[in-house]
């Protein structure tokens, strides 16, 4: 008696176990699915539909007329793919910098006007942040980072409202206990000595992790690059030169080549996030616990 | 944080006013004990202190004062003074054909508030001069000996170590997001649209006018029907895309993480590869991938299994229909990696002693991980509906908000979200007034459901227990 309801049990449970793993199977092939097509696609020659959409999945014949075409010396991609790469690198390298000093000053110190600043913080950081997008765009103009200067213009809105994103790290910064500084500051080292020597150091996992963060958004920036750089093509980033290839009919041909850029553009960043996705899950869920 | 913030808030006022007459006492006396250097520091700033050789908070303060004083008269006072009207003299040809330089509404807007702002600020310095000053001769009254320069100096990296780290980030922050917020604030007081650009023309303000027409249900030129159509998606959409994502992504993260599962890593990496891909390729991929002539639709055609395209993207509610499940395809995987470590966190043998109890799957899901991820996650929760009112790029990058109708104003679609809306009505339409009341009102909708889920929520009444 007692045997056989062990082995209803354990029948139950390798039932169970083939009912999960036929489901994550079919999760699987459900995400993955849009990329393989997305990589399949990329890959069909001129001669088929002249780069344009088709009624069939399978390129007849595989070649790289699209990746040739879009990496041959002097196309306009090369430079609109530079130009993410310089945005998200030097927003990247400052907004991890600031939000580094602004989480150590917010998290350690105890200064009169903290408590207002941080609330005063949180009530902008309500506002949608495309309202104000003409004056940002007369400010910009007014330095002249506009259309040709548009790559720092970019660079410099996107570090200048850093500041406001200091929570997830703030959070980490609170985890390390105040009595390590305590203990360096009574040996007599300074603040900037401990936050440099001693915190850094430590913050590690949260740097590489806002870091990474700060890396990708610029590759999906659409609303201010397109805005900033206002018709001047040469200043565009891959998402506001790319898009066009997807929504303006005059550009019906450029299907395959929307599909090899995007494999150009998503093979890189998916590896270094995936190379990082150990921080980045410290990082979301920390953030998702402390809100 | 909560409690302080109620505790705060209670006795706001009274403590308000009770600084305000300690400090006018102060500054009082500040004048009247002080002696003649302290009291030329309150026309010069910072006079007292160099003075007494405190040549870095001295020439701080004058250099601030002097710079302040330069903008104010050299160049502020000019837009200041017609910021009542935001200008009288239209743009216009003179006989001789030139063309005569009128105001411009936009400069005095923009530099009229930045010069209110500077006001305010050299109030603030002036205090914070004359604090230096009493504070200078106190310690001097008491015999004791003022720091030397150096000291002061290598303060900033030490007890005043906030100020070095905070100077940058606040002033970027005044600079690149406060002033453009007030700026279009005050946008949404004035007529500043298509038929009044700067510097061509002139706007002015209008008081509640455009308040009252995105309220308004008349026809042809209300935008109260549209307002609501928008804002009624909006909060939908935020609904279902926080948690349908929040629970279809744990009962993911709860398949890998059951005990027997071979491939954990694997399953989670083949999810996480659409957090990894940059949105704007997958998104756009996957709006060509249902569109019209898109595979989706011609595979079913040829497959015999329907006649005629689906409009996924034309029909208002398909389109609805499309953006959540496709931001599930974006969201889950988000929602799986949180919830996986959480998950594992709840301790095993409340599971078991359920089980002995004789509890199903089910019901150890109700009673023990629900509260607990609920618990936990209640402020993740908060955030990602915030998030998901503001998605721009899942509605933009799949289907730009259409279909467009003529019933709607603004040239919004069904599938417009508040901040769509507003992008819209600021690049195609040049209707910034109305983009402004429509930014206003994203604020005021967050704003209320942060404040509402916040005194909600019961993990943040515990939340200085984590520091």
């Amino acid at each position: 008696m007692d045997n056989n309801k062990e082995r209803s049990l354990s029948g139950r449970r390798k039932t169970g176990d083939r009912v999960t793993y036929v489901v994550l199977t079919l999760i699987s092939i459900l995400w993955l699915a849009p990329f393989v097509c997305l990589i399949l696609q990329s890959f069909r020659s001129y001669t088929e539909g002249g780069g344009g959409m088709v009624e069939y999945l399978l390129p007849k014949k595989f070649s790289l007329d699209s990746y040739t075409d879009l990496l041959r010396p002097g196309n306009q991609f090369i430079r609109w793919y530079l130009n993410t790469l310089i945005i998200a690198f030097f927003v990247s390298l400052f907004e991890t910098v600031i939000v580094l000093c602004v989480s150590y000053a917010l998290s350690r110190m105890r200064f009169k006007g903290r408590e207002l600043l941080m609330r005063f913080w949180l009530i902008l950081g309500m506002f949608p942040g495309f309202l104000t997008m003409i004056c940002l765009y007369f400010l910009l103009k007014n330095f002249g980072l506009t259309q040709e200067g548009a790559i720092p213009g970019l660079i410099l809105i996107s570090a200048a409202s850093s500041g406001m994103k200091y929570y997830i790290c703030k959070g980490f910064f609170d985890t390390i206990p105040k009595s390590l500084d305590e203990a360096a500051r009574l040996d007599g080292a300074s603040r900037a000595r401990i936050f440099v020597t001693m915190l850094l150091p430590m913050a590690k996992p949260t740097i590489i992790y806002t870091a990474l963060v700060a890396f990708m958004a610029p590759w999906c920036d659409y609303v201010f690059a397109s805005y900033v750089a206002f018709g001047y093509s040469d200043s565009y980033n891959v998402a506001v030169a790319m898009q066009r290839w997807i929504w303006t009919n005059d550009y019906q041909g450029y299907f395959t080549r929307f599909c090899a850029g995007g494999v150009l553009i998503a093979v890189p960043v998916t590896i270094l996030f995936m190379c990082l996705q150990k921080y980045y899950v410290e990082g979301v869920t920390g953030g998702a616990v402390k809100g | 944080m909560a409690k302080d913030d109620n505790f705060k808030t209670k006795d706001a006022s009274p403590s308000f006013m009770n600084t305000l007459t300690t400090d006018l006492k102060e500054i009082g006396r500040t004048f009247k004990e002080g002696d003649w250097k302290t009291k030329l520091s309150f026309v010069v700033f910072g006079f007292g202190s160099i003075m007494r050789k405190q040549f870095l908070h001295g020439f701080a303060l004058l250099l601030a004062q002097i710079a302040a004083l330069y903008y104010v008269f050299g160049f502020g006072w000019q837009y200041f003074s017609k910021l009542n009207t935001l200008g009288s003299s239209k743009q216009g040809y003179n006989p001789d054909g030139t063309i005569s330089k009128g105001d411009n509404s936009f400069l005095i807007l923009l530099y009229g508030i930045l010069t209110v702002i500077i006001i305010i600020l050299f109030i603030v310095l002036w205090r914070l001069n004359v604090r230096e000053q009493y504070k200078e001769e106190c310690l001097l009254k008491q015999g004791k000996e003022l720091p030397t320069n150096k000291k002061t100096f290598l303060s900033l990296f030490d007890s005043n170590f906030d100020k070095t780290l905070l100077a940058l980030p606040v002033a970027g922050i005044f600079l690149f997001t406060l002033l453009p917020i007030i700026f279009m604030i005050c946008v949404a007081f004035t007529n500043y649209d298509y038929n009044h650009q700067a510097p061509a023309k002139l706007f002015t303000w209008v008081g509640f006018e455009n308040f009252k027409n995105l309220f308004s249900f008349n026809s042809s030129t209300g935008f109260g029907f549209t307002f609501m159509t928008v804002l009624g998606w909006t909060l939908v959409w935020a609904f279902f895309a926080t948690f349908l994502n929040y629970f279809l992504g744990m009962a993911v993260a709860m398949l890998i993480n059951r005990k027997g599962i071979k491939f954990k890593p694997m399953w989670r990496t083949i999810l996480v590869v659409t957090i990894a891909v940059p949105q704007f390729v997958s998104l756009l991929y996957m709006y060509k991938l249902f569109a019209s002539d898109g595979l989706i639709n011609t595979y079913l055609i040829k497959w015999g299994l329907i006649s005629q395209y689906i409009p996924f993207w034309e029909d208002p509610g398909l389109a609805r229909l499309m953006i959540i499940i496709i931001n599930l395809w974006i969201g889950i995987p988000y929602m799986m990696l949180i919830s996986t470590g959480l998950l594992m966190n709840i301790p095993e043998d409340l599971y078991e002693s359920a089980k002995i109890d004789g509890a199903n799957a089910f019901q150890c899901f109700w009673s023990i991980t629900l509260p607990y991820m609920l618990f936990v996650t209640g402020p993740y929760l908060l955030t990602s509906y915030i998030g998901n009112l503001n998605n721009f790029n899942v509605i933009f990058l799949l289907n730009k908000g259409k279909p467009q109708s003529m019933e709607l104003a603004g040239k919004a679609g069904y599938t417009d979200l508040l901040v769509t809306w507003l992008y819209k009505m600021t690049v195609d339409d040049t209707n910034y007034k109305m983009a402004a009341v429509i930014g206003i009102m994203v604020f005021v909708v967050t704003a209320v459901i942060s404040l509402v889920v916040y005194g909600i929520l019961p993990s943040v009444k515990d939340e200085e227990g984590f520091q």
